[in-house]
């Protein structure tokens, strides 16, 4: 048993740097996933709508802990090595593609009907619809519940930790073992947590209170 | 130059308890009330006897609706003081209990409570305040429903209701806990034409019944008709008062004149 | 690459994912209950506690949003044992659940306490209702039902995040299959079963919370109407 010092502090902030590269990567794939998805939901094809919305359904009604479990044996099906952080970046994509899908669903259907008329009347064209008129004003509407899932990101990546991954939470999970001192170990890992993830929820909350004044 | 208190010897209804003599139940001495800076209620004094009807009329932002809240000791006074029923109104919690009991409040937006029929509107009170047992609160639930006109509707919901007779269940719900004094906050201000009437009829009847009432309201001709006192609020200050038939035949002030003239 | 998908498992061990799905209902509808009432409290207290009260339940709702559950669950665990007091998986993962879920249903609760007009408490006080009577039967249950759907969303997301539990080795699905899955070597193909049974478990949860408040809000069902 070591005593808990410093050394260990440090390599808590160094584990952190690997759950913020995950949660970009979540981030990045996911919104590009999550977009093709909102953009099938709303679409004019029934099959893109269907398949859209069981593909969310899917993956909405499973546990993360197990899309991981899947990813990462699959990977060895596919004949891929069994690496953590791929594992952990696939599955991690297509669950925030779901829930970022979602959100921006809602936030597209939340652009009042009229905008569509106005630039249909207009002569604009479905693309320049979206381009020009729709989406800039979804992109304003979705702004605050983004931001506010990114906190849900940072959180999930935790569970990568499972899956052998060396992020905050499993650095933790290793100074727990030589240190044991849970509590202090623990509760330390959950304010570096704290101090990415509460301002993450205070600008969304502040997204939200701005723009609720402003309509 | 307004007066400083209404003496009641105006006519009373039916009298009950004799005639101007019966007792006093609401008194309201030199009030002062501020809201932050605003001075909204400048010394005014009011005595309402026993099965008295008590009209408060003005303007919006005169008042009259503060008064009324103050008295049921919704509102706190920064001065003078108010007893109702014997309760000195500003008390603390266990007072409130008491006044609760004697003073029932009708409000504008009629405030039924929106997940319960109209028959458990009424008995709810009954059987958590007043201890009544289930029976028995239904028997006086329906008891006042017949006394509204609404025996039909005690199974419905007030979103079923129109807005006269949602106004009737509440006057039910306060009747129900038998109040010695009922105040009434422009009950009919919200209601369309054809509504207003259903509502004031029934207030006529309970006036008839003996209840004291005190009502703020623009319902100029039902105050003319009904009411046994006037009391006319101009900034904070009961500017005229005194008894309906004298107030109404000859106002001594020039903006009650002007009130009554404009027909508000 | 080609792999042989080897579902034969299934024949014989299919009572054992059966078992873990009710070991898991058992876990998180135990969690759900203690939870909505440490939740709803929390919002009562929220909502009309003194200022001191508020900002506690605001600290707390904050802590549990902003850190994950994994290691909500490893505080309780690990840290609740190294105080020498030996509590078992099953309970530990209980309290953490209880504790993480209570603080999403406070915020829920307040929104739909807050949502109660003031008008309403008002026509309370004048009937002579108390505080507390106020509160149970004209502010609590109106309250209940605006914020229905995401309160049975937030319970079902429970329900799936309980998989989370085993990694402290909680008895329930997910702890199950990956004695499966280390018996059988056939991975892939025993998480993709647990994958439709927690599909399974996610409709039926949604069902039940549907029939719940069908028998709750009675003016609901019999109106149709929101509040």
């Amino acid at each position: 048993m070591t005593q808990f010092t410093s050394v260990h502090v440090f390599y808590l902030l160094q584990a952190a740097r690997w759950t913020i590269l995950l949660s970009l990567i979540a981030i990045a794939g996911g919104s590009v996933l999550g977009l093709a998805l909102a953009l099938a939901r709303v679409s004019k094809l029934r099959v893109l709508r269907a398949l859209a919305v069981v593909y969310i359904q899917i993956v909405q009604g499973t546990p993360l802990l197990i899309l991981l479990f899947l990813s990462y044996f699959g990977l060895s099906l596919v004949g891929l090595r069994l690496d953590p952080l791929v594992a952990a970046g696939i599955s991690l994509t297509f669950y925030v593609g779901a829930f970022l899908g979602e959100i921006w669903r809602g936030c597209i259907e939340a652009v009042p009907r009229t905008q569509w008329e106005a630039s249909d009347c207009l002569g604009l064209n479905r693309f320049q619809q979206y381009a020009y008129v729709i989406l800039p004003q979804a992109v304003r509407i979705a702004t605050p519940p983004t931001v506010g899932f990114m906190v849900q990101v940072v959180k999930n990546t935790s569970l990568a930790s499972i899956i052998g991954f060396v992020e905050l939470t499993r650095a933790g999970q290793i100074v727990n073992n030589s240190t044991f001192q849970p509590f202090l170990v623990f509760l330390l890992v959950a304010a570096i947590y704290f101090a990415i993830c509460y301002p993450l929820s205070v600008t969304s909350r502040a997204l939200e209170r701005k723009m609720n004044a402003a309509r | 130059m307004p007066p400083d208190s209404i003496i009641p010897a105006g006519r009373v209804r039916f009298g009950q308890n004799g005639g101007a003599e019966s007792e006093i139940v609401v008194q309201v001495r030199d009030v002062t009330k501020f809201f932050g800076l605003l001075k909204v209620l400048d010394g005014v004094s009011l005595d309402v006897r026993q099965g008295q009807m008590v009209a408060i009329v003005g303007r919006s932002g005169s008042g009259k609706s503060t008064l009324l809240r103050c008295m049921n000791g919704l509102e706190s006074i920064q001065g003078g003081e108010i007893v109702i029923c014997g309760h000195e109104v500003s008390g603390g919690r266990s007072n409130r209990a008491l006044l609760r009991r004697d003073v029932g409040m009708v409000f504008q937006s009629y405030n039924l409570f929106p997940h319960l029929t109209a028959e458990r509107n009424i008995t709810l009170a009954l059987t958590l305040v007043k201890k009544h047992s289930k029976h028995e609160a239904l028997r006086i639930a329906a008891e006042v429903l017949a006394l509204v006109g609404l025996s039909d509707k005690s199974a419905a919901y007030p979103e079923q209701l129109s807005g006269g007779q949602q106004q009737r269940v509440a006057i039910a719900r306060s009747l129900a806990l038998s109040p010695k004094v009922m105040l009434f906050d422009e009950v009919t201000s919200a209601l369309d034409p054809e509504l207003t009437v259903e509502v004031l009829k029934v207030m006529e009847d309970l006036a008839d019944r003996g209840m004291t009432m005190v009502l703020v309201t623009h319902e100029m001709a039902f105050a003319r008709r009904v009411a046994d006192q006037v009391v006319f609020m101009h900034k904070g200050k009961a500017w005229e008062a005194g008894p309906t038939a004298r107030l109404f035949g000859s106002p001594t002030t020039i903006e009650f004149a002007q009130f009554i003239g404009t027909g508000l | 690459m080609r792999y042989t998908f080897d579902f034969s498992f299934l024949a014989e061990r299919w009572p054992a994912f059966l078992e873990g799905a009710w070991l898991t209902i058992r876990l998180t509808v135990v969690a759900i209950v203690l939870g909505f009432i440490v939740g709803t409290v929390c919002a009562v207290l929220r909502v009309y506690g003194p200022v001191w009260v508020r900002r506690l339940v605001g600290a707390y709702v904050e802590a549990i949003r902003n850190t994950p559950l994994l290691v909500q669950i490893f505080i309780v665990y690990f840290g609740i044992a190294s105080l020498g007091l030996k509590l078992s998986a099953e309970l530990s993962a209980i309290i953490a659940l209880v504790i993480n879920v209570g603080a999403y249903t406070t915020e829920i609760m307040r929104a739909g306490i807050e949502s109660i007009g003031k008008t309403q408490l008002e026509a309370a006080d004048c009937l002579g209702l108390t505080r507390v009577q106020t509160i149970l039967h004209i502010v609590l249950l109106p309250a209940m039902e605006r914020v229905y759907p995401a309160l049975s969303s937030q319970f079902v997301l429970l329900m799936l995040a309980s998989s989370v539990t085993s990694q402290i080795s909680a008895e329930e699905l997910t702890a199950a299959a990956g004695v499966i899955q280390s018996d059988t070597y056939r991975s892939f193909e025993v998480y993709l079963i647990v994958a439709v049974v927690y599909l399974a478990l996610s409709f039926l949860y949604r069902l039940g919370f549907w029939l719940i408040g069908s028998w709750l809000f009675v003016r609901r069902r019999k109106l149709g109407t929101a509040l």
